[in-house]
């Protein structure tokens, strides 16, 4: 028989482990899978393992697939935080990739240390003003969140396309639907010489440390938190609800558009349709999986990127699909799902007690 | 074990139950006895222990030691598995929760089936169950209309239809955790009448409270808890007031007696002033408020009160009329400016509207200020200041928390209060709207309620109070006024007052048709 029993508050120990928890128990269900599909479960695994931390160049490549999950997952945790259900941050990634885009293929020309900023800028903008809509529509109108973010994220992915079939088509690019390339004094210079990692991911470090700060320390962050916990109680003691969903909104949806600037500027150096392969959709399992918390976002993404990069190269080894990827990351989700329970709740098993009493 | 002199006739036996949460201890060796046909009163403090003996009895929480001991027949008594709410239900154990456990969308003969008989047989079993039921009904006059959804009845009719639940599995011990607490005073008078006949026929009883009146009335014995320890078990015969109050608290009591207040110059006035719509409106409603006065709002619930308390509070806007402070229209009320203005609000809801409970104590001592210099600078929190702060509010108050860092939902309903009426009352305002403020609260904390408002009122600072406690009304006000369908009627001097008149009012008749 099992038995539930609530708990008393989370230590951030008891956090870590479930977590902890939930990715193993999502890699061991992945591995069912794994062998239907004709491989040694172990192999599988290492295989993996040397494709995300094998090599200098593996890692590397880990860590880039890290950057933009760093980002969306800070963009969900924080609008999590306040309990606004921002689906849309793959919308808003490809928002901010096509404003860097916009203004960094020659629109504008200065050195790099004007230009970057200004794509930098231009993207989060891009980001925070798709998630605006949302926001208003959810504070104004009331409006659901989830159903409008979801559904931006289709039309803006439309709207790319359109653009770069039409006015942002690249005349060079061989008829293939891409925006012009990035100018060098807009790129984000590279972190190391002959790999792919760039500056994006000094950034998303920079933005995970800025949004632990915002919420742990400042007046803004209390409200976030307050709002986000009990927002009858916040609004009864005179927080201003509808101006921190604005804040939250805007801020959730500069970090994704952030994303998507690394993306564009920082690795391919041109905006196309398929410029993210989810990214915004992962990064709601990064947060997810990090409990909302800044910290424990840049470790999810850490993880979730090792699956991903490791996935692919297991694939070229072995022949498997990738797809396993796709799988374990679901399972990582709901896995954390499950595993607040685990947080809520201690679950004893007992076994079926003879009575004592009446054998007497 | 079974048959021993002093067992006879005992139907449920505690044996030295401790159950510690972390380092709290929720119960500390109780022991407890209670004989067929015994109405048993559980009586203690918020935070005494009360509901997680309940709670262990009834298989909810497993007690850390000692044990459960049950008589299913009538004979020998047996060890209950511990942990199982199901072998509770067997063994003839029978709870109607604080908050029911009601399918709303369900007849009320569904919800008493539901969990009893097996879904397979559900259709076929309506019929020998309804005769079942109509029998317990006449039987112990527990009437209810089975066909009706449980969403159509009233608080007190729900209540009905747990205790027949619980009868309809052949209870042989009832537990009520907090019976009166949602019901009108008359509601409360018949069903200690139906409690008391069941005790006859046989069935034991125990229901958990903290009103001295409704043990005294209505039970048999009652066991005092404190701090999660039994401090008495004795005959409600050798009882009075003074002497369970003392026990529960563990200090004597001075209640609070109010003085004559010196009512100043109008402070706050409502003119004309419409809000809300449907039941719970607001129609035009004059109100004056002195300084140094406590001004009652009397009525039954759902008569508009709600929406009075939100447009003071700044939640609200006035649809029609005006509101004025000290002379100065308030025009586009928020909550910001009424709290800007110098009203302290205290919501009905304390635990909804009144803390935000993930948050810790100096965090929720902080919430309506935190925009002050004094908790921030340049937008940055100032923590020390902050638990500083707290900590003083805290030794202050009597705020009993762990630290000033623990979650404020660890807090006891008293405790919260506290909270509430520290981080208002400390900003010296010079309204205090205090709706429900001693709802659910025991008799320590109540006082305390009281004492803060009366010593607001004669520092000079206006009080409005809602409730739904013609005592506490009677007993703290200066003048009255009694809501009703939304209008609010004159306000009279209190000593003018009785609860007569006051009741034939709160059912809608006039001043004129009262006197």
């Amino acid at each position: 028989m099992i038995r539930f029993e609530p708990r008393g508050p989370s230590s951030v120990s008891r956090m870590l482990g479930v977590s902890i928890a939930a990715a193993v128990a999502a890699l061991l269900l992945a591995a069912i899978p794994m062998a239907f599909a004709g491989l040694s479960v172990f192999e599988g695994y290492s295989l993996m393992v040397k494709g995300a931390f094998g090599s200098l160049f593996a890692f590397t490549e880990m860590l880039t697939r890290a950057t933009p999950l760093i980002l969306t997952g800070l963009a969900v945790a924080v609008a999590f935080r306040a309990k606004l259900w921002n689906i849309g941050a793959e919308g808003q990634l490809y928002a901010g990739a096509l404003a860097a885009v916009a203004v960094g293929t020659g629109v504008i020309s200065a050195p790099p240390y004007v230009l970057i900023p200004i794509v930098i800028v231009a993207g989060a903008l891009a980001g925070g003003l798709v998630m605006l809509g949302p926001t208003l529509l959810k504070t104004r109108l009331g409006v659901d969140e989830v159903v409008t973010t979801l559904l931006l994220n289709f039309i803006i992915l439309l709207f790319v396309q359109m653009m770069l079939e039409g006015p942002m088509k690249d005349p060079m690019g061989m008829g293939w639907p891409q925006s012009e390339p990035i100018l060098d004094a807009a790129a984000l210079p590279k972190l190391m010489d002959r790999m792919r990692i760039h500056w994006g991911l000094v950034i998303a470090l920079v933005a995970s440390l800025g949004v632990y700060f915002l919420l742990k320390r400042t007046v803004w962050g209390f409200e976030i938190r307050a709002v986000g916990e009990n927002a009858a109680a916040a609004r009864h003691a005179g927080i201003p609800v509808t101006a921190t969903f604005i804040r939250v909104g805007l801020l959730s949806g500069a970090l994704a558009g952030l994303a998507g600037v690394g993306e564009v500027a920082g690795l391919k150096g041109y905006l196309t349709a398929d410029l993210s392969p989810g990214f915004g959709y992962s990064g709601i399992v990064v947060a997810m999986l990090a409990g909302l918390s800044p910290a424990g976002v840049v470790l999810a993404a850490l993880f979730i990127a090792s699956i991903f990069v490791g996935a692919d190269s297991m694939s070229r080894a072995t022949g498997v699909s990738n797809y396993l990827a796709d799988l374990i990351v679901a399972m990582a989700l709901l896995c954390v799902l499950v595993s607040g329970l685990f947080l809520r709740f201690k679950i004893r098993f007992v076994g079926s007690q003879t009575n004592q009493e009446a054998a007497e | 074990m079974a048959g021993l002199a002093q067992d006879a006739g005992v139907v449920l036996r505690l044996d030295g139950i401790t159950k510690r949460f972390g380092a709290l201890t929720a119960n500390g060796d109780v022991s407890l006895d209670l004989k067929r046909g015994e109405i048993l009163a559980l009586l203690g403090e918020n935070g005494a222990g009360k509901t997680t003996l309940m709670n262990i009895l009834f298989g909810h929480y497993v007690a850390d030691e000692g044990r459960v001991m049950v008589s299913p027949d009538g004979t020998g008594l047996s060890e209950l598995e511990p942990g199982s709410p199901h072998a509770a239900l067997q063994a003839g154990i029978g709870m109607v929760h604080q908050h029911f456990t009601l399918a709303e969308n369900l007849s009320a003969l569904d919800n008493i089936l539901l969990g009893t008989e097996r879904l397979a047989a559900l259709s076929s079993s309506r019929a020998p169950a309804r005769r079942k039921l109509e029998e317990l009904m006449a039987r112990s006059g527990l009437t209810v209309s089975l066909d009706a959804r449980i969403s159509q009845l009233s608080v007190g009719e729900k209540q009905r239809v747990e205790i027949l639940k619980a009868l309809y599995r052949d209870a042989r011990v009832l537990v009520l955790d907090e019976p009166t607490a949602v019901l009108t005073p008359q509601e409360s008078d018949t069903l200690f009448a139906t409690l008391k006949k069941l005790a006859d026929d046989g069935l034991g009883i125990i229901f958990i409270s903290h009103k001295l009146a409704e043990v005294l009335a209505s039970s048999h014995r009652v066991a005092v808890l404190r701090g999660g320890r039994k401090v008495a078990d004795l005959p409600t015969a050798e009882c009075d007031r003074r002497k369970l109050a003392e026990l529960m608290v563990g200090h004597a009591i001075v209640e609070t007696m109010r003085s004559p207040g010196s009512p100043g110059a109008p402070l706050f006035v409502l003119n004309k002033a419409s809000a809300g719509h449907g039941r719970d409106a607001l129609r035009d409603v004059d109100l004056t408020l002195r300084s140094g006065e406590i001004l009652g709002i009397a009525g039954v619930s759902g008569n508009g009160q709600t929406t009075l308390a939100r447009v003071i509070s700044g939640l609200e806007p006035l649809t029609h009329g005006s509101m004025t402070l000290e002379g100065k229209a308030i025009g586009q009320a928020s909550a910001r400016a009424m709290i800007d203005n110098g009203l302290a609000r205290i919501p009905e809801d304390r635990h909804h509207d009144g803390i935000v409970g993930a948050m810790s104590v100096s965090e929720n001592l902080a919430i309506e200020s935190i925009r002050k210099p004094e908790n921030q600078r340049l937008g940055l929190l100032r923590f020390s200041a902050m638990r500083e702060r707290a900590r003083n509010l805290i030794k202050a108050y009597d705020i009993r928390c762990q630290s000033e860092d623990s979650p404020a939902r660890l807090l006891s309903g008293g405790n919260i209060q506290k909270i509430v009426l520290a981080r208002t009352l400390e900003t010296v305002p010079k309204v205090v709207l205090a709706a429900q403020p001693s709802r659910g609260l025991d008799v320590g904390a109540t006082s305390d309620v009281h004492k803060r408002l009366l010593a607001a009122r004669d520092r000079g600072a206006g009080v409005i109070l809602i409730s739904e406690d013609l005592d506490e009304l009677m007993r703290l006000s200066d003048r009255i006024a009694v809501i009703h369908r939304g209008h609010l009627s004159e306000a009279d001097p209190s000593d003018t007052l009785d609860r007569g008149s006051l009741g034939l009012r709160m059912a809608g008749h006039n001043a004129e048709d009262a006197a």
